[in-house]
């Protein structure tokens, strides 16, 4: 009999969790019910819905359409454009991320907290506030309009402008998912292996990025999404000129603004896959360093 | 630490190319916008800031993102507690879509909320004969900006609630208290720092925000313009003198909620209570 019950109380505590499983930590089924229900609502309305709504809009009006609309020259230029933005975007800032982890988390020197506030601080500014800053340098009345309009390079209204102005906004993510972990983890490992004779680079690629690699990912991961997502700083220096200077969160724009809702509904849902394969990815990756943590605790 | 017993190589090479890649990218750029602004003489600097059209957007920014960032604190904290604590079908998918607002690109977001809004979108529909308009308005902006700063509250105070030591509540709920008052008393506490930074950062990002809230805005001088658009709006106009006089106060704004928000990090790294 006692058997049993500890057979049921075990299969009880299974498929509730270690809260639910504790008479101290466990809220009555009415207050548990209306949280439920109330948070549930709230996450319903403000977030599940809007990204249904993207697919159903992009597919209302049959494949057909969609595919006319993902296929069209400007489309195809936009995607390419905000591809490219990415491209050289992301692995900046992935070099600046390693460099400055390695300096903030494996030395001691004045300012360092004061370091990591100032690569927080795209954060912090608005997207408009970006793309204003590059159109103040290098617009036609900037600090080298004059200098860059002899030479007849263009950098506002113009590609390079477009990607300046990802580089920005995306600056702090790797460099901020690194800064902690590596200073969580010290610097023995690394000392050691310098000790043992290791050159610099060596124990960088063999100690270093092995322990961090999971975090790295995160941070491109995430990168990558702002990256091909930025749609205002984006906007200050684009110009808006079509199959030239349009990212896909630009191109976007200018169909809905023309009332073509379905194909900027497919433009979006592209943009929409992205987010939801950016969280899966997401998802996978704490998995992994959440079992490589569990492994370490264990041996 | 000095030099002689520093072991690791690389140190003025990180730096050397973190500070340079800092200026060249973020630093010398920002300064652009103080340097533009302290040019102009300051009556006409005044004129721009002070005028009643952008003093209406610092109004609706400022107070559609407090009332948003008030807004998540009390349901994102609904919604971390039945992450952290219950179990229910889909919750692994809940949580994960929880960071949609960071992944998804802010125009897109923008869109969908405007037709889920519009008097004939899925729930503008039914709001519609209560006599609530929240498309083209500045109900519209507030949706968005609950859509934008939900992330913040729960991701901040998600780690703090799965750490917290259940030991706590036990000990509460021995010593005779209720469990209300054990949640009020013991549970609460403890995430107020955590509950407060993520209201100051769904703050801070309400205030910047522009691609999601455009569209839903409808863009109404006086009604509906938040302080971004009139960036843009001086920017199309030409007027370079402008739009740098409202971003500097933007950037000023800037720098001061990210002074309070990293004081307020400290306080929840100094406050996580330790298990007993």
């Amino acid at each position: 009999m006692s058997g049993a019950t500890s057979q049921l109380a075990a299969h009880l505590s299974s498929s509730l969790n270690r809260f639910e499983g504790r008479l101290a930590t466990r809220d009555s089924g009415l207050v548990k019910t209306a949280v439920l229900a109330v948070s549930l609502a709230f996450f319903a309305v403000f977030i599940f819905l809007p990204l249904v709504l993207v697919f159903a809009e992009a597919f209302r009006k049959g494949w057909d359409t969609y595919i006319a609309a993902l296929a069209d020259p400007d489309a195809v230029s936009a995607i390419r454009l905000t591809l490219l933005a990415a491209a050289i975007a992301v692995p900046l800032n992935l070099v600046f991320g390693i460099s400055a982890a390695w300096a903030i988390a494996r030395f001691e020197f004045r300012g360092r907290q004061f370091l990591i506030t100032l690569i927080d601080l795209p954060f912090s500014v608005s997207p408009v506030v970006a793309g204003l800053v590059y159109v103040l340098i290098f617009g036609a009345h900037g600090w080298f309009g004059s200098w860059l309009q002899a030479y007849d390079i263009d950098i506002i209204f113009a590609v390079p402008g477009i990607v300046l102005a990802t580089i920005f906004v995306t600056f702090p993510f790797v460099a901020r998912e690194l800064i902690p972990l590596m200073q969580s983890q010290g610097r023995e490992e690394e000392e050691a292996a310098i000790i043992l004779g290791a050159s610099g680079w060596q124990t960088f690629w063999r100690v270093t990025l092995p322990n961090v690699k999971w975090a790295l990912l995160y941070g491109v991961i995430l990168c990558n999404a702002r990256a091909m997502g930025e749609f205002g700083a984006v906007s200050v220096v684009s110009g808006h000129i079509r199959g030239e200077t349009n990212t896909m969160p630009l191109h976007v724009e200018i169909l809905y603004n023309e009332y073509q809702f379905a194909a900027a509904f497919a433009v979006a849902s592209l943009l929409a896959l992205l987010a939801l394969v950016t969280l899966a990815l997401k998802a996978y990756v704490e998995w992994q360093a959440a079992r490589n943590v569990a492994k370490d605790s264990e041996g | 630490m000095s030099g002689a017993n520093r072991v690791l190589p690389g140190f003025g090479l990180s730096l050397g190319y973190t500070l340079a890649y800092l200026s060249l990218i973020v630093l010398i750029p920002l300064s652009a916008v103080f340097v533009k602004a302290a040019a102009m003489d300051f009556e006409r600097f005044w004129s721009v800031v002070a005028s009643e059209r952008v003093v209406a957007t610092y109004k609706l920014s400022f107070g559609m993102s407090l009332l948003a960032a008030s807004i998540n604190v009390v349901f994102g904290l609904l919604l971390t507690w039945a992450i952290v604590r219950y179990s229910f079908p889909g919750k692994k998918i809940v949580d994960a879509l929880i960071d949609l607002p960071f992944a998804l690109p802010t125009a897109v977001a923008g869109i969908a909320l405007t037709a889920l809004y519009a008097p004939n979108g899925w729930i503008g529909q039914i709001l519609e004969p209560l006599g609530i308009k929240i498309a083209f308005g500045p109900y519209g902006v507030l949706v968005a900006l609950i859509f934008i700063g939900l992330p913040f509250v729960v991701r901040t105070v998600q780690p703090i609630l799965e750490d917290f030591d259940a030991g706590f509540e036990e000990a509460a709920a021995s010593l005779g208290a209720t469990r209300w008052q054990t949640v009020r008393r013991v549970v609460f506490p403890a995430l107020l720092p955590a509950l407060l930074t993520g209201f100051a950062l769904a703050f801070a990002r309400g205030v910047g925000e522009y691609g999601s809230v455009i569209f839903i805005a409808g863009n109404i001088p006086f009604v509906s313009e938040i302080t971004p658009l009139m960036i843009i709006t001086r920017l199309e106009e030409f007027d370079y003198q402008g739009a740098t006089a409202i971003a500097s106060v933007m950037l000023v704004i800037s720098f001061v909620l990210l002074l309070v928000i990293n004081l307020l990090q400290g306080w929840v790294a100094r406050s996580t209570p330790r298990a007993i």
